[in-house]
């Protein structure tokens, strides 16, 4: 067990350290985030915020960056050539998974520490009325997208096309995971929040996540055989 | 398993002649009359569109641990019948909540999860088709996960508070409309199994064909 968490620590500090380096993928995401916010502040926003339409930009918004995000790091690894030698690392395949998806789970992080304030200025959204809710439909929505995410988009690191084939595959099987983001966040954006349904909608979230958790260590080996 | 193709094929062209005359002749319901006919189409395909996904995670599954191409082609198959089977009950869903709801679309869980199921296998054709070299082995991850939604599919109607029926309705029914429902299920059931047969064979013949190919190459 402390061999697979030493990989996952070698991976994660790798990745932070090349990103520490450039900044490049915490930048572009950040900006790209922005931008998404900024479209959907003019399409929806006329002389006030229309109704709770701040939970569904706030999870469309994470969406976008994170599928972004995640395309951008395994292009990394590919223009380096260093996905093969990662996965030619005598190591446990899974240990190479979990420090991946750390390291998308932590720059998403950083995304969201910008995106959820900003949201919640812009349309006028009680976001931080009820923080730990909040928080734990962040922190359990992200895991379910990135847990997925991080698998899909390091087996289509060697596809044809992959560009437009990993939002084509992540966003259908995703959905539910944004579906419980987006209505346990209006649950609690409701004018009395319903704190038992946003509860509910956590508790789902955290089944996908396992399941989904569960699922993406079990297949990322097979996955990654050439 | 090619020698199944033409009686199978028979058999469920007879029931699918047969059956508009048995639809025909079931009672009506008592508040939708004439619409909920539409059930005889929509209920077996959803059902079958539900457990083809679920066989095709499985085999899936067993082709990623065992690699045998049989396995894949099978799994391709039942892809393909799934999407083919969903469209066959998203289509008559609507027509039929149209009537019974007066809308053509509701998002309620059930509708909401079904499409979702037919999306993450539209998804996975797409990826056989343009994922180039290896794409059969990340469909057969994505399959995995398209299983992992069906339970959901099953259970979303009984746990959400939903306008589309419970999956208890068919067990409870009436044998007047329970009989044209199970043989409406056997015709879509003997097409299902005609189809996978058909395309089966169409895999292995065109393996066998390739590798015909490549010792001529030779």
């Amino acid at each position: 067990m402390t061999a697979f968490w030493r990989v996952v620590w070698i991976v994660v500090r790798k990745d932070l350290a090349i990103e520490a380096r450039s900044r490049e993928l915490l930048n572009t995401t950040v900006f790209f985030a922005l931008s998404c916010v900024i479209i959907f502040a003019v399409s929806f926003v006329r002389e006030k915020p229309l109704g709770d339409a701040a939970a569904g930009i706030l999870w469309v918004a994470i969406a976008f960056a994170g599928t972004l995000a995640l395309g951008r790091t395994f292009e990394r690894e590919r223009y380096g050539d260093t996905l093969r030698a990662l996965l030619l690392a005598p190591s446990d395949r899974p240990a190479i998974y979990v420090g991946k998806l750390i390291g998308i789970l932590s720059l998403l992080a950083a995304t969201e520490i910008v995106l959820v304030p900003l949201v919640a200025l812009l349309f006028q959204a009680g976001l931080f009325s009820h923080p730990l809710l909040m928080g734990a439909l962040l922190i359990f929505g992200t895991i379910g997208f990135a847990s997925v995410g991080t698998l899909f988009a390091a087996m289509l690191a060697r596809a044809r096309s992959r560009d437009v084939l990993l939002p084509i595959l992540l966003y259908p099987v995703t959905i539910p995971v944004m579906i419980a983001g987006v209505k346990g966040t209006s649950a609690l954006l409701d004018a009395t929040p319903q704190l038992q349904m946003a509860g509910m909608w956590i508790l789902l979230l955290v089944c996908f996540d396992v399941v989904f958790l569960t699922l993406s260590l079990w297949t990322f080996d097979p996955l990654m055989t050439e | 398993m090619r020698k199944a193709f033409v009686p199978l094929l028979g058999a469920a062209g007879f029931i699918f002649l047969t059956a508009p005359i048995i639809i025909a002749r079931a009672p009506f319901e008592s508040t939708m009359g004439l619409v909920q006919k539409i059930f005889y189409f929509h209920m077996p395909p959803a059902m079958l569109m539900l457990l083809s996904a679920i066989f095709c995670g499985l085999v899936s599954g067993a082709y990623l641990v065992t690699r045998r191409p049989v396995l894949d082609w099978t799994a391709s198959a039942a892809a393909e019948l799934t999407v083919l089977y969903g469209s066959i009950a998203l289509v008559t869903g609507p027509l039929w909540a149209r009537k019974a709801w007066g809308v053509w679309w509701q998002w309620d869980a059930r509708l909401t999860m079904s499409l979702l199921m037919w999306m993450i296998f539209v998804a996975y054709l797409l990826l056989r088709r343009y994922g180039g070299n290896g794409s059969e082995t990340l469909a057969a991850g994505l399959a995995l996960f398209g299983m992992a939604t069906s339970p959901f599919v099953y259970l979303s109607v009984n746990l959400w508070r939903t306008v589309h029926p419970l999956t208890s309705v068919v067990p409870t029914l009436p044998v007047d409309f329970a009989f044209p429902l199970w043989y409406a299920f056997t015709g879509f059931l003997l097409m299902y199994l005609a189809l996978m047969t058909l395309r089966v064979t169409l895999e292995r013949q065109r393996a066998a064909l390739d590798q015909l190919f490549l010792e001529s190459d030779e």
